[in-house]
């Protein structure tokens, strides 16, 4: 999808093609100029970026080549912010996908009373602002709070805790409350996915009287799994995109102990009292890196999936 | 908040779609189980916010004073108009909407200007143009602030609502985009073909034919585009740091959160009237949105 195929053998009728779609390319005025200025002009300028030594937007950026980048791999709070990145991905992805499914599931059984309610429910805190709900769990997290207050009720913990103020388990935190946000969305994906699994199927089973375990490992598994890599997919892009909730919940610490990428680029860029905005933008070359690579394996995720789901 | 009054309607299809005759019945253990806990769980799901309510009608002692109760002394309303005026939740208020509405109207516009052509015309550099959508499809926002605020510094927009606009609304949005190309595919030639022997040009073919047509995915656009507009932190935080009158309320909370740390029961109101507009217009529209999400995952 990425070559023009009109460019390899141009016809000689090019000039008058042009002329006679003027109009078309006046509907694609407004497009072409604001995604060229938006999207594709900042793509390639942060890459010129990450190569100056630019302290402030009045300033004038000097070319230092490669410098940003050697620093950076020394740079440990980079580091860490790389592993927190990292690491909020790996727990929160599989848990926002999995959870949703086992709802899912459960919300999409006939038998299942107040379905409507209860996927009203849990979608409530997706239409809501992130930043504002980060606020709100500062609140909710004092150890003061509901929350600890209930867990010391319950005798699941001794004392009063703060989970979002502690260095040991700010990051898991934020995880937990973005889980709690977004579950929602990803609730929706999958009863989207199991309304395409056809009722003969599940009929079919019962027939041939598989249990409900051995039906959902047997039949409905093996028809989700293209829905499964697309979900995971686009919740794997969706927790790159955590700073508004982290910046608010945590804003990177204790001692940068939440900090993820997002607010390292904000921190260095924004909030330094001489700001580096070459380095900042380094940074966010190396990472946008990772997440072409993980692109190129959701295009390819997403073609072989695109294929089961148009075969089955 | 008050979300199960509406949801009732949603289910009967549901419960009508089975076609057998069944024999009225006990409810079974399993499904007992089931709901409780379903109900715990959405108690977790819904907890925060009635206490971000309870916390807004009461006193700040009284938030972390009261223990786990619910229920303020006297509701104490007097919180909801310190946010309003004294810390410019008003002001917020107003900003957050003019950048709403004004990105609402930039991407509907643009976008379904361009999936009318998308969907239905071949030119000389479509291919090119659907090839760069799909690269920069997933881009993180995060990681191209720095560019578009210095962009939005050299069009000396920076501090202004129309440059909070721009950045949200003039680049990104690729699926409202591939929404329209995708229903406008769909429709059938004839349209243009008769409109066309009427004598219409395109500009009167799209407004008044095509576009009226679209409705369903102006909808589904719009909504998108309002909860992405009225949630968005990064960028309005990053261009109005030396204007706080423009704020949005999103940036307004955080700053509160520094400058008037101990005002929890303000804080809770303002965070109230923050998340009002887009709680209210999602149990009034529920369905479009989980219809407008899930088509938009299908696609």
């Amino acid at each position: 999808m990425t070559t023009t195929h009109e460019r390899t053998h141009p016809g000689r009728g090019w000039p008058r093609r042009l002329r006679k779609d003027w109009w078309i390319y006046l509907f694609l005025l407004p497009t072409v100029l604001g995604y060229g200025a938006y999207t594709v002009y900042p793509l390639l300028a942060s890459w010129w970026f990450a190569f100056l030594d630019w302290p402030g937007f009045a300033a004038v950026g000097t070319f230092t080549g490669l410098e940003n980048f050697e620093r950076l791999l020394g740079d440990d709070l980079f580091w860490n912010a790389f592993r927190n990145s990292l690491v909020f991905l790996v727990i929160a992805v599989p848990l926002r996908v999995g959870l949703a499914l086992l709802l899912a599931i459960v919300l999409n059984r006939k038998k299942t009373p107040f379905k409507g309610f209860f996927r009203t429910l849990f979608f409530l805190p997706v239409v809501t602002t992130g930043a504002i709900v980060g606020v709100v769990f500062t609140l909710v997290l004092d150890a003061s709070g509901p929350v600890s207050l209930s867990l010391v009720w319950s005798g699941l913990i001794d004392s009063p805790a703060n989970f979002a103020a502690d260095a040991g388990t700010s990051l898991y935190a934020g995880i937990a409350v973005w889980v709690w946000k977004w579950l929602g969305i990803t609730l929706i994906y999958w009863l989207a996915a199991l309304q395409t699994i056809p009722q003969g199927v599940h009929e079919a089973a019962m027939i041939d009287g598989a249990g409900a375990w051995a039906e959902f490992r047997h039949v409905t598994m093996p028809l989700l799994v293209p829905f499964l890599v697309i979900i995971t997919l686009i919740d794997t892009v969706a927790a790159f995109n955590v700073f508004d909730l982290m910046q608010t919940l945590t804003g990177g610490g204790p001692s940068f102990s939440s900090e993820v990428i997002e607010i390292f680029i904000f921190r260095t860029a924004f909030q330094a009292t001489v700001p580096q905005l070459g380095y900042a933008s380094a940074a966010a070359v190396l990472f946008g890196l990772l997440t072409v690579v993980l692109a190129v394996v959701q295009a390819l995720g997403m073609r072989w999936a695109r294929g089961r789901i148009g075969s089955s | 908040m008050t979300a199960p009054a509406t949801t009732a309607p949603t289910r009967a299809p549901a419960a009508t779609a089975t076609g057998r005759a069944r024999p009225p019945r006990r409810p079974s253990v399993g499904q007992v189980v089931t709901v409780v806990v379903l109900l715990v769980l959405g108690g977790l799901w819904v907890y925060p916010f009635v206490w971000l309510v309870s916390a807004s009608l009461k006193t700040s002692p009284e938030i972390f004073g009261s223990g786990l109760s619910l229920m303020p002394e006297t509701p104490v309303w007097e919180n909801y108009a310190r946010a309003w005026t004294e810390v410019g939740f008003g002001t917020y208020f107003v900003n957050t909407l003019v950048i709403t509405v004004g990105t609402v109207l930039l991407v509907v516009v643009r976008s379904a200007l361009a999936g009318y052509v998308l969907g239905r015309y071949d030119f000389i550099g479509k291919k090119l143009l659907i090839g760069i959508f799909l690269v920069t499809f997933f881009l993180p926002e995060g990681y191209t602030i720095i560019p578009i605020t210095q962009l939005t510094d050299q069009l000396r927009l920076l501090n202004t609502h129309a440059g909070v606009i721009l950045g949200l609304g003039a680049g990104g949005q690729i699926a409202s985009t591939l929404l329209y190309a995708g229903y406008f595919r769909r429709l059938p030639k004839e349209l243009e073909e008769t409109a066309r022997l009427d004598g219409a040009g395109h500009f009167t073919i799209f407004f008044r034919v095509m576009l009226p047509l679209a409705w369903p995915i102006t909808a589904t656009v719009v909504i998108l585009t309002y909860l992405f507009a009225w949630n968005v932190y990064l960028l309005p935080l990053v261009f109005t740091l030396s204007e706080p009158d423009l704020r949005t309320l999103a940036v307004g909370m955080t700053v509160f959160m520094g400058e008037r740390g101990t005002d929890w029961s303000g804080l809770a109101a303002g965070a109230v009237i923050s998340l009002i507009p887009v709680i209210a217009v999602f149990v009034v529209l529920q369905r479009r949105f989980v219809d407008s999400i899930a088509g938009a995952v299908k696609q």
